[in-house]
């Protein structure tokens, strides 16, 4: 089945990442989606957890918001926030932490705070919610965005969560122990840091994708690995339990 | 022993001008029927605490309760922007909103701390992020034993706390389930509270040992509003009106439209018009 959209590219791509013994701490949006489709194709058993509480949940269709009531019905048990927050993210129980973002730089910090100035902004983004202590806690961060040249920015006008920060040893420096962002996964390629550097580097590129089309939607001089990788093609399968999952959320949100 | 009375004389008595005011709910049991109240009796200049300010909030902002907002998420989950709130920051309307942002992790270890009595939380946050240079009240504190350096937020104190819950029992202790986000920990760390209820029973019956119960010498007041957290939800009495989240956006976008559906939904009705949506989920 070749007949695909580079956003379900994208997610699968995304889903491909996680293992099965993984413990994720998973974003509301596309990371959600990627998060499930990994569950319900080659990590059955991956423990997902959403910040609302919810742990080893398993939902049916996917949530509009990280409280949904199918993600406590189908969950192992459901926390308090308090304590999901300080035992289970702040504890450093969780493998990898899945996150989207407005905007990123090429040492993966994110922006979902502001665009101009923080006191008078152009715009007003909703913020960090459980991003800044996600993206220090977890094993590793994951993250999930379609590219363009204002969302991969040469310069955050915010750091609303720490990737590399200026890169090198910056995390070890702040006495992180973490590993940061290691995936990114966009709708034309996967990015991984540079392991000195530590600047996010084109390591596989979409079928059908070009360099020219990845550097004109990269707000930095984007770089590309010595050794590429063209990343394999959605299976039949990967592609029709993608979009079973989006009906099924669609019907059950009222918005199909 | 808290006392059970009309959403009008719970809100008239216990929310008052200027007040600190934290309607809680993480996605569920959002205080919607109490916060519509709160704009009906025309509140001014409160500081509203919460960590996902939801629809409810856009609304309280958008009416001009608000001089202050207190938040770690800002948005409608899965949709997009809080349009009423982006006006108020952006453009100062209907008047200006100051903001005192922090994370997630930072809001609920501020609401434990302030259950717990204490005067500020401790937690490892903020780390190589720059909220901290833009909102002094993020400071940081050397772990006494070990050196590390862990970020400190004084905790909250809010002057009321208004959550919703599923039901209150004659003696008026409150009953919990499902997410049930922070709703203990703002009861406890505030020094009055409003707590709606879609119904109140003469005994909980079986229930897990473990269930998260509000003593009723907790609780200030209790008022039983059956729907009072649609379009958020009730865990086993009604879902969250999903498609009421998606077309919130459209409705919420300008301010003509929105003026017209909260005269129209909110200014011209009353609590009991939240029973429908109980009933129409008890019918479905």
């Amino acid at each position: 089945m070749a007949d695909y959209k580079p956003n379900e590219m994208m997610t699968i791509a995304a889903a491909r990442a996680l293992r099965n013994n993984d413990v994720c701490f998973v974003g509301i949006g596309m990371p959600s989606a990627a998060a499930n489709l990994a569950r319900l194709t080659h990590a059955p058993d991956i423990t997902l957890i959403y910040e609302s509480g919810t742990i080893a949940t398993k939902p049916d269709v996917l949530p509009l918001s990280i409280g949904d009531g199918e993600l406590c019905e189908t969950a192992l048990t459901t926390t308090t926030v308090v304590e999901m927050f300080r035992y289970w993210l702040q504890g450093g129980r969780m493998t990898v932490g899945f996150l989207g973002g407005a905007q990123i730089d090429r040492f993966a910090n994110l922006n979902t705070t502001v665009v101009g100035d923080y006191d008078k902004p152009k715009v007003r983004l909703p913020g960090g919610g459980g991003a800044p202590e996600i993206a220090s806690a977890c094993g590793e961060i994951f993250i999930i965005m379609s590219q363009s040249p204002r969302a991969f920015a040469a310069k955050l006008d915010f750091i609303t969560s720490m990737g590399h920060g200026e890169g090198g040893d910056h995390r070890a420096r702040l006495g992180l122990k973490t590993k940061g962002p290691t995936k990114l996964i966009t709708d034309l390629c996967v990015f991984e840091p540079d392991p000195v550097s530590k600047e996010m580097t084109v390591t596989s590129i979409h079928p059908g994708v070009t360099q020219e089309e990845i550097k004109a939607q990269t707000g930095w001089p984007v770089r590309f690995a010595a050794t590429l990788a063209e990343t394999p093609t959605p299976t039949a399968n990967e592609l029709q339990v993608l979009r079973d999952l989006h009906a099924r959320t669609a019907r059950a949100h009222g918005s199909a | 022993m808290p006392r059970f009375l009309s959403l009008a004389e719970a809100v008239e008595d216990c929310v008052r001008d200027g007040d600190t005011v934290a309607m809680e709910g993480f996605t569920h049991l959002i205080p919607y029927a109490a916060g519509h109240e709160v704009i009906r009796q025309q509140r001014r200049r409160l500081t509203l605490i919460k960590m996902t300010p939801d629809l409810l909030y856009d609304q309280l902002i958008g009416m001009g309760c608000a001089e202050k907002l207190v938040f770690s998420w800002g948005g409608n989950p899965g949709v997009g922007s809080l349009h009423r709130l982006r006006d108020a920051v952006e453009n100062g309307w209907p008047h200006p909103l100051a903001i005192e942002e922090h994370s997630h992790a930072a809001m609920a270890n501020a609401y434990e701390a302030g259950a717990a009595g204490l005067p500020c939380a401790i937690f490892r946050g903020y780390i190589g992020v720059e909220l901290p240079k833009v909102n002094p009240r993020i400071k940081h504190i050397t772990c006494p034993f070990t050196g590390e350096q862990l970020a400190a937020v004084p905790a909250h104190r809010p002057d009321v706390a208004i959550v919703h819950a599923l039901r209150a029992d004659r003696a008026g202790n409150v009953l919990l389930e499902g997410i049930v986000g922070v709703q203990k920990e703002v009861v406890l760390a505030s020094k009055r509270s409003i707590v709606t209820v879609e119904e109140i029973v003469e005994d909980f019956g079986p229930r897990s040992f473990n269930a998260v119960i509000l003593p009723a010498w907790t609780v200030g007041a209790i008022v039983k509003v059956p729907g009072g957290a649609y379009p958020s939800y009730a865990q086993g009495y009604y879902k969250r009106d999903n498609a009421f989240y998606i077309s919130w956006d459209k409705i919420a976008r300008e301010r003509e439209t929105f003026l017209a559906w909260m005269k129209a939904n909110v200014l011209e009705k009353g609590p009991e018009a939240f029973a429908q949506y109980a009933r129409r989920a008890n019918a479905a």
